[in-house]
C-alpha cells in the first residue's frame, strides 16, 4: 500500500498544483468582494471538486485512457510526473498552464517508448478542443454579456439589488466552476492511474459500494481540495487574479462562462443524451481553465466593443499548445527508460 | 426568487429614495423661498427658510440610517464606497441651500430693484442644476446609461450660471445708484452665494459620472 501511495504522489502532487493555482478563477472576485470569507470559499470549493471529481469526473478519463492504457503503477507514476514537472516549469516561464497538455504529451511519450504507437483519431479529438475550448469559452462570454446588459438596461433594477443578486451569484457560480473543476480536470490528475489503480472496492455498512475508479478519483479531489487549503490564498494575493481588472457583474459572467465549458466538456449525461437525439457532442477531455478564461476575456472585449486583445497572451497559448506536449512527451520518455533500467520497474 | 433577494436590500432602497426625494425638495424650496425673498414676501420667505431646516435635517437622519444600512447589508465594498461617497456629497449640496437661506434671513440684503430679475435667475439656474443632478442620481441607480445625458446638462445649467454670475457682479459695481462700496462687495456676495447650490451640484455630478463609467458593463 505504501509503494502504491508512493506512486500516486505524483498525481497528487498535480491536483495540488490544480487546486493552488484554479480555486482563484472561481472564488478570487467573490473573495474580492467580501461576500465570502477566504476560508468558507475554501471549504465550499474544496467540498464541490470532490463532489465534481467523484460524480462526474468518469467521462473524461476514458477519453484519456483511449489515449493510452497504462496498466502499471510506476508508469503512470511517471507519466504523472513528466506531467506534473513541465506544468510547473511552464508556469513559472509564465505560460498558461494547461494540464491537459501536458498529461497528453506525457501519454504519448509512454505510448512511443512502449512501443504501441498513437491513436491519431483520439490525439486529433483531444488536440481539437485545446483550440474549440477558449473559443467557446467566448462565445459563451459574449452571448451572456449581450443578455445580461438587455436585462440590465431594460429592467431597471435597482442597483442595491443587482449588487445582491451579483453576490449571491459569485458563490453560486463558484460552487458550479469547483464542481466542473472537479469534474473536468480529475482526468488530468487521477486519469493516467485508473488502469492502474492500486484501490479496491469499498462496501459502507453494507448499503453503499464505492467502486475503485470513486476512490482513486476522491483521493484526487482530496488532493486538490489540499492546494485549495493550503496554497490558493497565497496564490490570489501574490499573482492576483487578472477578473479584478473588471466590475463584479463582468467577472461573473467569466467564471459562469469558463465554468459552463469545463461542464460541457466532462458532463456524461449531456454527451449521452446529445448523441441520443442524433446532435454532436463535444469530447469528454479536460481542458485547461486558465486558457480558457483568456478566451472569455476576448469574448467580454468583443462583447463591450472594445476589442484590446492580448496578442501577447494569446501568443503565450499558443506556444503552449506546442512546446506544452513536446516537453512532457520528452521529459516522459526520458523519465521511463531511468524508471525502467535504473530503478527497475515495469513500466510497459 | 426575485422578491427574495430583493427583500433584504429593499429598505436601503426606499431609504434612498427618501433621500433623493428630500434633495428634489430642497431644490425647490430653495428656488421658491428665493423668489419670496425678492418679491417681499417676508412670511411666506419665513416658512420656506423653516422648511429648508426641516428638510436640512430630514436628510441629516436619512444619510445616518442609509450608512447604517449600507454596513450592515454588505454590499460590494466598492459599490458601498461608491454609494456613500454620492450621499455625502449631495448633503453638502442641501448644507449650501440652507445656508444660504439662513444668510439671507439674517443679513436681508437689499437688491436694487432692476437686478431683481438676474438674481431670480440665478436662483432657478441654481435649481435646476440640482434637478438635474436629481435626476442623474435617480438613473445611477436604476438605469445607468442614461446618467450622462442627465450630467451634460448640469453643466450647461451651472455653465449658465456662472455666466449670468459675472454678468450680475459687472452689473452691481457699474451701478450708479449704489453708492456705498460696502453694499456692493455685499450684493456681489450674495451673487457668490447663490450660485453655490449650482457649483457643489456640478462637483457632486463629476463623481457621480467616475462612478457610473466604474459600473457601466
Amino acid at each position: 500500500m505504501i509503494r502504491s501511495l508512493i506512486f500516486l504522489s505524483s498525481g497528487a502532487f498535480l491536483g495540488w498544483s490544480l487546486g493552488a493555482n484554479h480555486a482563484g478563477i472561481f472564488w478570487g472576485t467573490a473573495i474580492g468582494t467580501k461576500m465570502v470569507k477566504f476560508r468558507t470559499a475554501a471549504i465550499l470549493c474544496s467540498i464541490f471538486v470532490i463532489l465534481g471529481s467523484v460524480i462526474g469526473g468518469g467521462g473524461v478519463s476514458s477519453t484519456l485512457s483511449q489515449l493510452g492504457t497504462i496498466e502499471h503503477l510506476a508508469a503512470a507514476f511517471t507519466v504523472a510526473l513528466a506531467a506534473a514537472v513541465t506544468t510547473y516549469s511552464m508556469s513559472k516561464a509564465g505560460i498558461p498552464i494547461s494540464t491537459s497538455q501536458a498529461v497528453v504529451g506525457s501519454i504519448i511519450g509512454w505510448n512511443i517508448y512502449s512501443g504501441f504507437g498513437v491513436d491519431y483519431l483520439v490525439l486529433t479529438k483531444i488536440a481539437s478542443t485545446w483550440v474549440v475550448s477558449p473559443v467557446l469559452t467566448g462565445a459563451i462570454t459574449y452571448g451572456l454579456f449581450k443578455v445580461v446588459q438587455h436585462f440590465i438596461n431594460k429592467s431597471k433594477v435597482h442597483m442595491i439589488t443587482l449588487d445582491t443578486w451579483t453576490r449571491y451569484g459569485l458563490v453560486i457560480v463558484g460552487i458550479f466552476g469547483s464542481y466542473a473543476l472537479g469534474a473536468n480536470n480529475i482526468g488530468n490528475v487521477m486519469g493516467v492511474f485508473v488502469e492502474a489503480n492500486p484501490f479496491k472496492e469499498i462496501e459502507l455498512l453494507n448499503i453503499l459500494v464505492i467502486d475503485p475508479t470513486k476512490v482513486l478519483f476522491f483521493v484526487g479531489g482530496l488532493a486538490i481540495a489540499v492546494g485549495v487549503a493550503t496554497f490558493s490564498k497565497k496564490v490570489i494575493n501574490t499573482i492576483g487574479n487578472n477578473l479584478y481588472k473588471f466590475s463584479p457583474i463582468t467577472a461573473l459572467i467569466v467564471v459562469l462562462s469558463v465554468s459552463i465549458t469545463m461542464f460541457l466538456f466532462s458532463s456524461s449525461s449531456l454527451h449521452d443524451f446529445l448523441n441520443s437525439i442524433g446532435l454532436p457532442a463535444l469530447p469528454l477531455v479536460p481542458i485547461s481553465a486558465s486558457q480558457a478564461i483568456v478566451g472569455g476575456i476576448i469574448g467580454l472585449g468583443l462583447a463591450r466593443k472594445n476589442v484590446d486583445i492580448n496578442y501577447n497572451e494569446l501568443g503565450k497559448i499558443v506556444i503552449g499548445w506546442i512546446v506544452t506536449p513536446i516537453s512532457a512527451f520528452l521529459i516522459c520518455y526520458i523519465s521511463l527508460y531511468f524508471m525502467e533500467n535504473v530503478f527497475l520497474q515495469v513500466v510497459n | 426568487m426575485s422578491s427574495f433577494f430583493s427583500s433584504k436590500s429593499s429598505d436601503l432602497q426606499n431609504l434612498i429614495n427618501k433621500y433623493i426625494d428630500v434633495i428634489e425638495k430642497c431644490s425647490l424650496v430653495f428656488k421658491e423661498g428665493f423668489k419670496c425673498y425678492i418679491n417681499w414676501q417676508e412670511e411666506r420667505f419665513t416658512n420656506y427658510y423653516k422648511d429648508m431646516i426641516a428638510l436640512e435635517n430630514r436628510a441629516d437622519e436619512l444619510r445616518h440610517d442609509i450608512k447604517f444600512k449600507l454596513y450592515s447589508y454588505m454590499l460590494i465594498p466598492e459599490s458601498r464606497g461608491d454609494v456613500l461617497g454620492i450621499i455625502e456629497t449631495l448633503d453638502d449640496v442641501v448644507d449650501v441651500c440652507k445656508k444660504v437661506m439662513e444668510q439671507l434671513s439674517i443679513e436681508k440684503p437689499d437688491i436694487p430693484e432692476n437686478l431683481r430679475p438676474g438674481y431670480l435667475e440665478l436662483s432657478e439656474l441654481s435649481s435646476k442644476t440640482i434637478l438635474e443632478l436629481v435626476k442623474a442620481t435617480r438613473a445611477f441607480f436604476t438605469e445607468i446609461k442614461l446618467v450622462e445625458n442627465y450630467i451634460n446638462k448640469v453643466h450647461f445649467y451651472e455653465h449658465e450660471a456662472d455666466k449670468l454670475e459675472e454678468s450680475l457682479k459687472r452689473k452691481i459695481f457699474e451701478h450708479r445708484d449704489i453708492a456705498y462700496l460696502s453694499v456692493k462687495m455685499h450684493l456681489r456676495y450674495f451673487v457668490e452665494k447663490i450660485v453655490l447650490p449650482s457649483d457643489m451640484a456640478e462637483s457632486v455630478a463629476e463623481r457621480l459620472s467616475v462612478y457610473a463609467i466604474k459600473r457601466r458593463l
